[in-house]
C-alpha cells in the first residue's frame, strides 16, 4: 500500500486521490489522517445530489449534465467534476454489482471528470457510510461539483438531504397516481425536480400532478422552501424575514437519452447555488451538517470504546438473562453501559 | 475496523457485442461477495484503464470474443502500467485458442478462462492471488 500523500492530491494526481478514496471506504488507519489533511481545504464544491428510483434515468441525466456542464455551460465554464454513483450491497453476500458507469461512457477521457462508483456496504438511507468521507476528499482535492447519485430510492431514502447542497429528485411517466406525489418522502427533499424519459405517454401528467403538489405545498409553511434539513428550531421564522422569496423547486421535463432539456436544468442548478448563497442557506445547511457528522462520530467512538472495555462473558450472560426473560433489553442495556 | 472488499473491474474492450458471458461472470463474482465494476459494451484501453485508475479495482477482467484479443489485452495492459497500476491482477475470459493463452500469459496476464469455467474457480483464483504477500 503507497503512502498517502495530499500533496499529490491537491496537485492532481488520480491515482493518490483514488488510493485516498479507498483508504477513506475501508476506513483504515491512514484515512484519518486522509481527512484531517484536507479538510481545512473543503467547503467549497457545490454538492448535487441525484436521487429517484431504480430505473428512472439517474445514470443517463447525470452522464448528459456532466458532459454539457463540462463542454457547453458558458456561465461558469470549465469545472471540476467528480460524480460519487452509490449502487447497493447484497445484504446475503456482501458483495455488489456497480453499474453507474455503463450510462456515464460519454464522460470517458476528460481529465476534468473523475467517476467513482461505491457500494452501500449496509448503510439504509440511500448513501454508504462513507459517502461523506468521499465528499470531503473530493472537495479537498479540489472540485469545483461534486454529484453524488443515489441507490435507486423508494420513498424514504432522503440522507442525501442532510448532505448535499441541492437535490435532484428524478421522477418518470407511469410510477404512480397524484396520490404519490402528496406522499411524505423523497419528494419533500427536491430542490428541482426532474420529469424524465419525457418522450413517453403520459411525461406531461406526471409534471402536471408534480406542479399541483408544489402549489400545494407554497401554501403551507412546511417544506420546499430550501429548508427542509433545518431542524424545526432552527428554522428562521418568517416573521423575522418577511421578504425573504421563497425557492420554488421547478419541474423539469427531460428526455436524458437524447440531452433534450438539459440547459434548463443547468440554469436551475445554477440559480439554486445562488438563492442558497444569498439568503445564507449555503452556511447554514454546512452548519448543520458539520454538527451531524460530529455527532455521528462521538456516536461512532463512544461505542468503540464501550467495546473495547467490555466484558464478552458478562455479556453473555446478560443476554442469556435477556433470553430467558429475566431481564427486559431496556434493562439489560442499563446494566452494561 | 479496516473492512476491505476486493474490487473487480468487468469490462469488455473491442467490436464483440456479446455480453452474457461478461454479465455471467459480473454477477457470479457478486455472489462471491465482491464489488464489482461493469462498464458495458465496447470500451477501448484508455476507458478500461481509465475505470480501472477511478476505481481502484484489485482485478481487471476482460471478456472478449472477437478473437482481437492479441492486440487488445496489450494495449490495455500498456495503458494499465502508463496509470501506474502494475500491480492489479488481470484475467481474460472468451475463445482463446491454446497457444495464445501462452503469450497472453507471458504478458502478465494471471489467468485464462475458456468456455464451461466453473464460476468458483474464477473466484477463488482472484482470492489466491490477492492473499498476502501481494497485499
Amino acid at each position: 500500500m503507497p503512502k498517502f500523500d495530499s500533496q499529490a492530491i491537491r496537485q492532481g494526481d488520480r491515482l493518490a486521490l483514488s488510493r485516498a478514496l479507498t483508504m477513506v471506504e475501508n476506513n483504515t488507519p491512514e484515512s484519518r489522517e486522509v481527512l484531517a489533511a484536507l479538510f481545512p481545504f473543503t467547503g467549497s464544491a457545490h454538492l448535487v445530489g441525484v436521487t429517484g428510483a431504480p430505473g428512472c434515468g439517474k445514470s443517463t441525466l447525470v452522464n448528459q449534465l456532466v458532459k454539457y456542464l463540462r463542454n457547453a455551460d458558458q456561465s461558469n465554464p470549465n469545472p471540476k467534476v467528480a460524480i460519487i454513483a452509490v449502487d447497493p450491497t447484497s445484504p446475503f453476500t456482501g458483495g455488489a454489482l456497480l453499474g453507474d458507469r455503463i450510462r456515464m461512457r460519454d464522460l470517458a477521457g476528460d481529465e476534468g471528470i473523475f467517476i467513482r462508483s461505491m457500494a452501500s456496504r449496509g448503510a439504509l438511507g440511500g448513501l454508504a457510510h462513507q459517502t461523506a468521507s468521499f465528499v470531503t476528499v473530493l472537495d479537498g482535492a479540489g472540485f469545483d461539483l461534486i454529484i453524488i447519485e443515489t441507490v435507486g430510492a423508494g420513498q424514504a431514502e432522503v440522507d442525501i438531504a442532510s448532505l448535499a447542497h441541492t437535490v435532484i429528485v428524478v421522477e418518470a411517466p407511469g410510477m404512480g397516481d397524484d396520490i404519490q406525489a402528496i406522499k411524505a418522502g423523497i419528494l419533500e427533499i427536491a430542490d428541482i425536480i426532474v420529469v424524465n424519459k419525457a418522450d413517453r405517454p403520459g411525461a406531461n401528467n406526471t409534471a402536471r400532478a408534480l406542479q399541483v403538489m408544489l402549489g400545494m405545498a407554497q401554501g403551507g409553511n412546511r417544506a420546499f422552501r430550501g429548508k427542509h434539513i433545518l431542524d424545526s428550531n432552527q428554522l428562521p421564522s418568517t416573521a423575522e424575514q418577511p421578504d425573504e422569496v421563497a425557492w420554488e423547486p421547478p419541474v423539469h421535463l427531460i428526455t436524458a437519452t437524447e440531452g433534450k432539456g438539459i440547459p434548463d436544468l443547468v440554469e436551475s442548478l445554477h440559480r439554486h447555488a445562488e438563492y442558497l448563497r444569498s439568503s445564507q442557506l449555503w452556511q447554514k445547511k454546512e452548519a448543520l451538517r458539520l454538527r451531524r457528522d460530529l455527532e455521528a462520530l462521538i456516536r461512532d467512538m463512544l461505542v468503540r470504546q464501550w467495546r473495547q472495555e467490555l466484558d464478552e462473558n458478562k455479556f453473555e450472560t446478560v443476554l442469556m438473562d435477556v433470553i430467558q426473560r429475566k431481564f427486559s433489553p431496556i434493562e439489560a442495556a442499563e446494566l452494561l453501559l | 475496523m479496516p473492512d476491505k472488499k476486493i474490487r473487480v473491474l468487468i469490462a469488455k474492450p473491442g467490436l464483440d457485442g456479446h455480453d452474457r458471458g461478461a454479465k455471467v461472470i459480473a454477477r457470479a463474482l457478486r455472489d462471491f461477495g465482491m464489488e464489482v465494476i461493469y462498464t458495458g459494451l465496447r470500451q477501448t484501453p484508455e476507458m478500461i484503464a481509465e475505470a480501472a485508475l477511478q476505481e481502484d479495482v484489485d482485478v481487471v477482467g476482460l471478456s472478449i470474443l472477437s478473437g482481437a484479443h492479441n492486440v487488445l489485452v496489450p494495449a490495455v495492459i500498456e495503458k494499465l502500467r502508463e496509470y501506474g497500476l502494475e500491480d492489479v491482477i488481470i484475467f481474460v475470459g472468451g475463445i482463446i485458442p491454446k497457444p495464445d493463452i501462452r503469450s497472453l500469459k507471458d504478458l502478465g496476464v494471471y489467468a485464462v478462462y475458456g468456455p464451461g469455467t466453473n464460476t468458483q474457480t474464477v473466484a477463488s483464483d482472484i482470492q489466491h492471488a490477492l492473499t498476502p504477500p501481494h497485499d
